[in-house]
Parts: structure tokens; sequence; C-alpha cells
């Protein structure tokens, strides 16, 4: 089959590779007819996260139809349209019974790796690095997907692709990125990032009651888009002083809630600090640009939530502790546990509540992903999506 | 390949004052060296013009410092200072013939240097002899005592998990057991439950190739979280080619083996097969952790 693999920093491209095959018994294969380029995929791509090998195939928010089952998937059948969820999750552990699905306990088989870097393993990630168990992704033709019959959410609605695709990760991601914000009547929210899971964020925590939400960022199509399909206010950060600016725009209360869904590779507008995390980052002095979770926290009220989304993957310099600590203010943090959030978004699409394809900005055939990589991590042509049809 | 033994598996208790001391003085007299070449040249008696050279030397001991205070295993990073102090040696003697070397104090420094090898080379001696090879580890499953300690109990059930495992075979309270080695051998002996508390503990001693003990014992998570399991062996490393064969089985960390068995344990108690990917295709294994293969579908023969 044809898929799209990482050869090293800022180099990817497709390659014949073999087809996968059923190994355990609650094992799927998925011939995938939609497959996105995530954000996150960036930071693998820029070379930024750790135990990436050469012709790793990358991917992890796919759509298709089953083709094969194992013998112990009951729940699923040949020809069924499913989505699958970025975290592999075994169903069965206490984490997962605990519906933190992206705790799962089993899934990774390198656990070592994980535990050494972060004190505990990881779960299992389709195509995201070894650290999170080294598996194929998704943006190939086809993918194999342990256990089946805890993961995959069948469609049988009239949705488009389009539609239920980003429930595999960047819808549920931001509507927990929203959730972990407890939103009250008359909350305002602070979303840092316009992309793709910003603007789920910031459309969710509308969905979850949200008085106003302000998103920022730098790039005006993407505040435009923010604007036109969520209804958020925007904010410019270059040329601004953030946390002033957000303090006038709420009486001087700050956000109730704020969350940060840029991660490691933040940019910054006043040249030296930006200068400073680029250089420490480069010298693996630090693992981080930390500058939207820095301004999150010190924007946020007294008392209030910042929410963490964006990717983290290693230690963070000049954290604002004192401020944290001393005006009482919670983080609340995780990868999605997207298996939570499959079905009952689904519901929201199907009322109509939300229409995720509003995101969407590029569709490419499986054999142009490495041009939209280039053209998603530059953000050029206005680029806030790209969609892979192999 | 003789018999060089680890010392008992938990480094800590090996490293005893004398060998943190040792550490904090490498650290010490490396970042002087560093960060005032000149005035520790002066201070051994010399003109204080071999700054470069002062410098490297500090770099070597601010390594050998570092590996001994935070190694678990410091055996090394000892015999590194006692390298270094061997070089010392050498070079003090030939800066006693120097041209502007001030004799008495060159000859003091010497002395140090032969002062401080005393302890090194005792330190050294002491840390890379002793002792069994002893490891610990422990996981929780979600499923009832009962069921987890009669899975257990069953030593047939042991070879899904430990991958090193061939077969066990029960004969009474007496079993056999046969392991898979590197190219293609097999290890065998024969162990005997020497202790046995349903749903608590087991105990075992074996005898033949390579002796070994240990204890696994069952206890209930509080609050419903299932049962945790604790498993603590140890074993008298073989000599001579099994001895290597051994080593290579279980690798450099006995401990980190014991952990992966758990965690394969626990995914065929709670999901009921062993968890792999296409870049760790036999699954949980510190070895293959290390050496991925790409992850992309593998060729299959069929």
């Amino acid at each position: 089959m044809r898929a799209l693999c990482w050869e090293g920093r800022n180099k990817v491209s497709v390659e014949n590779v073999p087809d996968p095959k059923i190994i355990n018994g609650r094992d799927a294969i998925v011939r995938i007819s939609s497959t996105a380029i995530c954000g996150s995929d960036l930071h693998l791509y820029d070379g930024y996260i750790p135990t990436m090998e050469r012709g790793d195939i990358l991917g992890h928010e796919f759509m298709g139809e089953v083709v094969e089952i194992g013998p112990d998937v009951e729940n699923l059948a040949v020809g069924d349209r499913v989505v699958v969820p970025f975290p592999i999750a075994c169903g069965a552990c206490a984490q997962c019974q605990a519906e933190n699905y992206s705790l799962c306990e089993n899934s990774n088989p390198n656990a070592g790796l994980g535990e050494k870097m972060y004190g505990h393993p990881l779960c299992g990630i389709f195509g995201y690095s070894h650290l999170t168990g080294g598996y194929a992704g998704g943006q190939a033709e086809y993918a194999r997907v342990p256990f089946a019959d805890v993961g995959p959410l069948k469609i049988e609605e009239d949705l488009t692709d389009e539609q239920v695709l980003f429930l595999s990760d960047i819808f549920p991601t931001g509507f927990m990125g929203a959730e972990m914000c407890n939103i009250q009547p008359g909350d305002v929210i602070a979303v840092w990032g316009a992309g793709p899971v910003g603007q789920f964020a910031a459309a969710s925590a509308f969905l979850l009651g949200a008085e106003r939400v302000i998103v920022i960022d730098r790039f005006d199509y993407r505040l435009r888009m923010a604007a036109q399909n969520a209804g958020a206010e925007t904010l410019d950060y270059e040329g601004t002083d953030v946390i002033e600016e957000l303090k006038e725009m709420t009486g001087g209360r700050g956000p109730d809630a704020c969350i940060d869904a840029v991660g490691m590779e933040a940019h910054h507008d006043v040249g030296a600090i930006y200068a400073y995390d680029r250089v420490k980052q480069a010298l693996r002095m630090e693992t981080e640009r930390p500058f939207a979770l820095r301004e999150a926290i010190m924007a946020c009220k007294s008392g209030g939530t910042v929410s963490v989304v964006g990717v983290y993957g290693g230690f963070v310099d000049k954290f604002p502790m004192g401020s944290l600590m001393n005006r009482a203010i919670t983080i609340r943090t995780g990868q999605c546990h997207v298996h939570r959030y499959m079905r009952p978004l689904l519901d929201r699409v199907r009322r109509g509540e939300i229409d995720p394809s509003f995101v969407v900005t590029h569709r490419l055939s499986l054999d142009d992903a490495p041009d939209g990589y280039e053209t998603f991590k530059h953000k050029q042509d206005e680029c806030v999506k790209v969609v892979l049809k192999p | 390949m003789d018999t060089r033994k680890h010392a008992n598996g938990h480094g800590e208790n090996q490293k005893d004052a004398v060998a943190r001391a040792l550490g904090w003085f490498s650290l010490g007299l490396g970042t002087a060296q560093i960060a005032a070449p000149g005035t520790v040249e002066r201070l051994i008696g010399l003109s204080g013009e071999r700054r470069a050279l002062m410098r490297a030397l500090g770099a070597r001991e601010i390594a050998s410092g570092v590996g001994i205070l935070a190694q678990r295993k410091p055996a090394p990073w000892l015999w590194a200072r006692v390298a270094g102090d061997a070089m010392d040696l050498a070079l003090l003697g030939r800066a006693f013939k120097a041209a502007d070397a001030r004799k008495a104090r060159v000859a003091g420094a010497i002395a140090a240097v032969a002062g401080v090898m005393i302890p090194d080379v005792l330190e050294s001696l002491r840390t890379t002899t002793s002792g069994q090879i002893e490891a610990k580890g422990s996981i929780t499953v979600r499923r009832p005592v009962e069921t987890v300690y009669d899975f257990w109990r069953d030593l047939s059930n042991l070879p899904s998990f430990m991958i090193h495992l061939e077969s066990v075979q029960e004969r009474g309270n007496r079993s056999h057991w046969r392991a898979k080695a590197p190219g293609g051998r097999t290890v065998e002996w024969d162990a005997e439950l020497v202790a046995e508390r349903p749903n608590e503990l087991l105990h075992w001693r074996a005898t033949g190739q390579i002796p070994n003990q240990g204890t696994v014992r069952f206890r209930e998570a509080p609050g419903n979280r299932g049962t945790e399991i604790h498993v603590s062996l140890a074993y008298e490393p073989p000599a001579g080619e099994l001895g290597a064969l051994v080593a290579k089985m279980f690798g450099e960390e006995p401990q980190i083996q014991i952990k992966d068995d758990l965690r394969r344990f626990k995914q065929v108690m709670e999901t009921g097969e062993v968890v792999m990917s296409e870049g760790s295709p036999a699954g949980v294994s510190a070895k293959q952790q290390l050496r991925q293969r790409p992850a992309q579908p593998m060729e299959v023969a069929s």
C-alpha cells in the first residue's frame, strides 16, 4: 500500500510499504477513506518529539471502511464505516474503566520508554513516535486498529467524511479543553491559538454555555474563521499587550478560564523573548517554547482555570509558578480521552448543533501529502486544516 | 568471561559515604581546575601556564564525579578515578623535573594524589565485587485476587507472559523450566515450591544451571482496585559460557525484565492478549524498545 512516512526532520514522503495484517484477535483492518494532518504532526515533522524512526507511518486522524476483523471483534463487521480515535485503549484497565482512555495502562508496548521520560508510561497512539508505542499511523491506504472492539465509532448516519472525521481527535480535544474549564453562566473564556483545536475549543465553549469567547492569534484568516463560525471575539497578539487587553475586555477581571491550544512551538511577537526560548529549545536546554502557557496563566482571573490541550513534550523554563500558586489557579490538562466524547459529539453533529467540516481549507490526495505538510507548517494559502484522500 | 558479579540489585546501598565523598571531591577539584586553572597550578607548585591541560583534567574530574554520584552502579566511575590518579602521578612526575617547578609543592601534590588513590582503589574493589543479583517489581491488575493467583499458580501459564520461557512442566510441588537463550540454545532448571499460601504468596527455590529463588506476593489493592502483585527474585549468576548466556538473556537490568514480564501479565489478565505494535512486534520488551523497527507493517510471508 501507499503510506506517508517520516524520513527525518522536515522530510516526509509517500512510500510503498507492506499491507497491514491482523496480529491480535481484537484487531481490525480499516481501508482509509479520509485522514487529516494534525497540528501535533507538525511537532513530529519539525523534529521536536523524540523516538522517531525513519520510515514511521504518520497520521492519527483517520476513518474508513472495515475490511477485515480479528476473531475476537464482535461489535464490528466487514463493510462498517468507522471513525478511529487517536489514542489506543484496551477498555479493560482501571483508567479505561474510569473513561480516562488516553491513560490506558495496556496499550503501549513501549511503556518502559515513556516511564523513563515521564515517570509513568503513556498510552499507545497511532503514528506518533515510539514513545507512544510505535504504531503505524493512518496517513495511508490501510491501517491496523488494535482493540477494535473498544475504539472505532460506527457511523450509520448519512453524514459526509468531513463532518465526522474530526471526531477522531481535534473536535473532542477542543471540546475537552472547554469542558475542563467547568464553564458557569456568565463566564468569559479565552483561547490561545486559532488553529483547528482552538477553533473547536472556542465553538465548544459556546456549546457548554460560555457567555463570551475570546480567541487570540496573529493570523487574520484564522481569527476570521473563529469569528464567523463560532461567533468568538478576536485578539491579534501582534503589537498588543495581551494580558492588559484581556483585562480591558473583561472589566479588569481577566478571563474566567483560559485554554492553551498552542503547545510547545508557540510564537512570540517580542523578538528578544522569542529568541531566548527558540535558542534554548534549539540547544535542547528546554524542549518547549511556552509563551502561550505563560501568558494564559498570567491572564487568568484569580481562582480561575487554565486548561492545556496544546501538546508539550518535556520541560518548560520560566514557568510562572508564583502566579499560579498565589492566585489559586487550577491547571487541567491531558491528551484527549477521545472515546469518552465521540458518541455525544456525534449526536451534536447529527442534531445540527455544529458542522465540524468548517475547518477544512485544503483537500489533497495522499500522494500530495508532503506538500500538505509544507503548506500547513508555513500557514501558506490561508491553510487551517488539510484532509487527505487516500 | 569470568565471574564478575553485580553488587546487589539496589545500587543505592552499595554507594556508601566513601564513594559519595570521592564523587564530591572530584566535582570540587574539577570545578576549581576549570574555573581557576592558574591558581590550582600555582598551588601544586607550577607557574600557571598549563591552563588548557588543567581545564581538560578538570573536565575529566567532573565526568567521574557526576558518574559516581548520579549512576546507580558507581564502580566504573570509581575505576575512572583510579585511572585518573595514575595519569596525574605520571604528569606530576614529569612536572617535578620542569624548569618552573617549585619542587616542595610538587612533591606535596604527588603525596596528596597517592593518598587519595588508596580510598579510590579500595572503594572501586568493594563496589565491583560482592553479592548475587536481586531484583523486584510490582504491578496492579484489575482482577480479583483469586483469579490472579490461580492464573499464576498454574505454572504452565507463565510462558504466555514471560517471553524467555519456553515451557514449565509441573510434577507435584516440583517443576521443570525451559527457557530460550540466544543462539537457539535452551537453559533448563528444576524448581521447588517451598511455600504456597493461596491468594497470598508463592515462594520457590531452583537448582540446576541457574540457582535462583524468589517470591510472588498477591495482595488485594485498596478500594476495589484489583490485585497488587509483588515479585522479588535473586539468582547466582553462573560462571563461564553459561553465565554470559544468562547475562545476555536477562540483560544488564533484571529489574526491567521483571517489569516487562509484569506488564505482559497485566495485559494478558486484563485484555486477553499481549499488546503488539509495528515498532514492537513482540510486545513489551526492554531490549526491543531500544531497537525499534519502523512503525510500518512487516512483510509477512503467507
